[in-house]
């Protein structure tokens, strides 16, 4: 009986192996066409061994114009707007979990609301305020945008990472005569350090890869993210370049792939999956 | 889950007269300030923006004011063929991509990966994110390449000498629904994962032991188990696909012909190359509308949930 049981184990084992393989081998394709036309002298559209390994679409496209002022947009627009949106959350977050009114409950039913509202659907009217207010156009704009957007998922994420740090660590440094502000900086974040790591991470990675909003703020090429120049490898260049453009996604993608290494690992996978939403 | 983590105390505590709390409500709430600010200018701002003008006849160009239509803009869309075709092709992308795809399948390796072998379960679930974390357009040029008619789906099919053709051409919606199952699966695949670790493992043995069958098992058992999170989860992809952009735009740009354009392109397509701001507002508030819905009902699950 016992026999039978762990040989039925195994060969489930093996049929559940097998199943993941196909599904894994279909997966992969994609990614596999991409790093190696990036390293193909003469990359086409589908996957293939290349005719011999080679650095120059990475040499070709490791230029100012192409790369390095993207990607230098890009950080600046999400990395103004992770960080305003992490001081705004944790700021935010610490009434909502240290305090108790009437007026927390509404607020985080309206904030998990807001998590899940289609945020495409109001580019056309912010685009309509924009010019309006003539915030279009400006980085400085976008990355306001940019925050609001990632706020509530911010905010309800570091609200529950706060809840995860005990009051009686404060209550001494509030009889010390500490204010609420000075514990907030000194002792919870401190203390909550990973779960802020996770929100500040979250919030750049999502960001990084959004196209829309970048693309309906901004007009001026100079000021364009990597998620929107990417596209000018269709259109403007002529002939495409399939290894080049390889080559760019490659290194465009790498930052996020690494700091979601980071986080997943931190805190297992199922990060987001506590409440709420996905990018 | 983490929504509520305990807390060791409730209202009455002595600390909650400690002078340095900032006893009155609005100097506690004064942390909120940036917050609430930011929301109310750049979301609860042109939330209200977008019903205000999607009853207009805003244009981008020649036009100096606004005026107000009233219902047109809507009865404009429902009348408009286009529109109903943008409904249409939306209502397929969710369902193909979305309810069928991400949803079974996440479910499906989710499933498998708890009788897998670690290192198959570990190189299947680094793939698998690795799709999802990739940037949008990223994802968007990589499925182009897959699909395209020189592409590597073409490619696999020669070689097993099945007929080949123009996906992206000859069905364009499947191509894109299928590039996002590609993006979107790892999301559902992680929900499933957690929910399943969660099932207590003497029930499906004893299960087991009684004679029920994987199947049975799955049906009777692990199913009702998990509904919630499948609730959850369903919410959730449907809400994402309904706002996907930039992979669709990046494969198809919504065509040929508009036989790949969804609502948030054909929204684009009116205010921005037709340069009717109102109309494609309209169709933007409609949006906004099913997502409010689905956001709604996904507010009640998790509360029944926390």
């Amino acid at each position: 009986m016992a026999h039978t049981l762990t040989s039925r184990r195994t060969t489930r084992r093996l049929a559940a192996d097998a199943g993941l393989l196909m599904v894994a081998a279909a997966f992969v394709l994609p990614l596999v066409w991409v790093v190696l036309s990036a390293l193909d002298p003469h990359a086409g559209l589908r996957v293939k061994t290349p005719d011999g390994l080679t650095l120059d679409n990475f040499d070709a496209i490791l230029t100012p114009e192409i790369t390095f002022t993207p990607l230098l947009n890009s950080m600046i627009l999400c990395g103004g707007a992770t960080l305003l949106t992490v001081v705004c959350a944790a700021l935010a977050a610490y009434p909502l979990s240290r305090f108790r009114s009437r007026f927390n409950r509404p607020f985080l039913l309206t904030i998990l609301f807001a998590t899940s509202l289609p945020i495409t659907a109001i580019m056309v009217p912010v685009y309509a305020l924009f010019v309006q207010v003539d915030l279009i156009d400006t980085t400085q704009g976008t990355i306001l945008f940019f925050t609001a957007s990632q706020l509530p998922f911010a905010i309800w994420l570091m609200k529950n990472f706060m809840d995860g740090v005990p009051k009686e660590l404060e209550e001494a440094a509030w009889t010390d005569g500490a204010s609420a502000f000075q514990s907030l900086i000194r002792i919870v974040l401190p203390l909550m350090g990973p779960g802020v790591a996770v929100v500040t991470v979250f919030c750049f990675v999502m960001m990084w890869g959004n196209f829309f909003v970048p693309f309906m703020l901004l007009l001026t090429p100079d000021q364009m993210p990597a998620s929107v120049s990417i596209n000018d490898f269709f259109g403007n260049r002529g002939m495409v370049a399939y290894g080049q453009l390889a080559a760019f996604s490659l290194v465009y993608s790498t930052p996020v792939i690494l700091l979601y290494v980071l986080i997943a690992r931190r805190l297992g996978g199922g990060f987001a999956l506590g409440g709420a939403v996905k990018g | 889950m983490t929504a509520t983590a305990p807390r060791p105390r409730l209202a009455k505590t002595p600390e909650d007269t400690h002078p340095a709390r900032g006893p009155r409500l609005p100097v506690r709430l004064l942390p909120l300030t940036p917050a609430v600010v930011l929301l109310l200018l750049f979301l609860a701002g042109p939330i209200a923006y977008c019903v205000y003008i999607a009853f207009t006849d805003l244009q981008l160009t020649g036009q100096a004011r606004a005026s107000f239509v009233g219902f047109d803009n809507f009865t404009r869309a429902f009348g408009d063929e286009a529109f109903l075709n943008a409904v249409w092709l939306t209502l397929v992308f969710t369902v193909v991509s979305s309810l069928i795809g991400q949803n079974t399948l996440g479910l499906a390796l989710a499933a498998l990966m708890q009788r897998a072998s670690k290192p198959v379960r570990t190189l299947t679930g680094g793939i698998v994110v690795t799709a999802w974390v990739l940037p949008e357009v990223v994802a968007g040029f990589l499925l182009y390449a897959f699909f395209r008619r020189e592409g590597t789906l073409n490619a696999i099919l020669d070689w097993l000498h099945l007929p080949s053709q123009n996906w992206l051409f000859t069905l364009p919606i499947l191509a894109v629904s299928f590039a996002n199952v590609w993006r979107g699966t790892a999301f559902s695949m992680l929900v499933y994962s957690a929910a399943l670790n969660e099932i207590p493992q003497e029930i499906t043995e004893a299960a087991e032991v009684d004679g029920a069958g994987g199947w049975r098992r799955m049906w009777h058992i692990t199913l009702p188990m998990i509904r919630r999170s499948i609730g959850t989860n369903l919410m959730l992809n449907t809400l994402q696909t309904l706002s996907v952009f930039g992979l669709i735009w990046v494969m198809t740009r919504g065509g040929p012909g508009g036989r790949s354009q969804t609502l948030p392109l054909f929204m684009y397509e009116q205010a921005f190359q037709n340069s009717l701001i109102g109309y494609g507002t309209a169709v933007a508030l409609l949006l906004l509308l099913v997502g409010s819905l689905f956001s709604l009902v996904y507010l009640r699950l998790l509360r029944t949930e926390v």
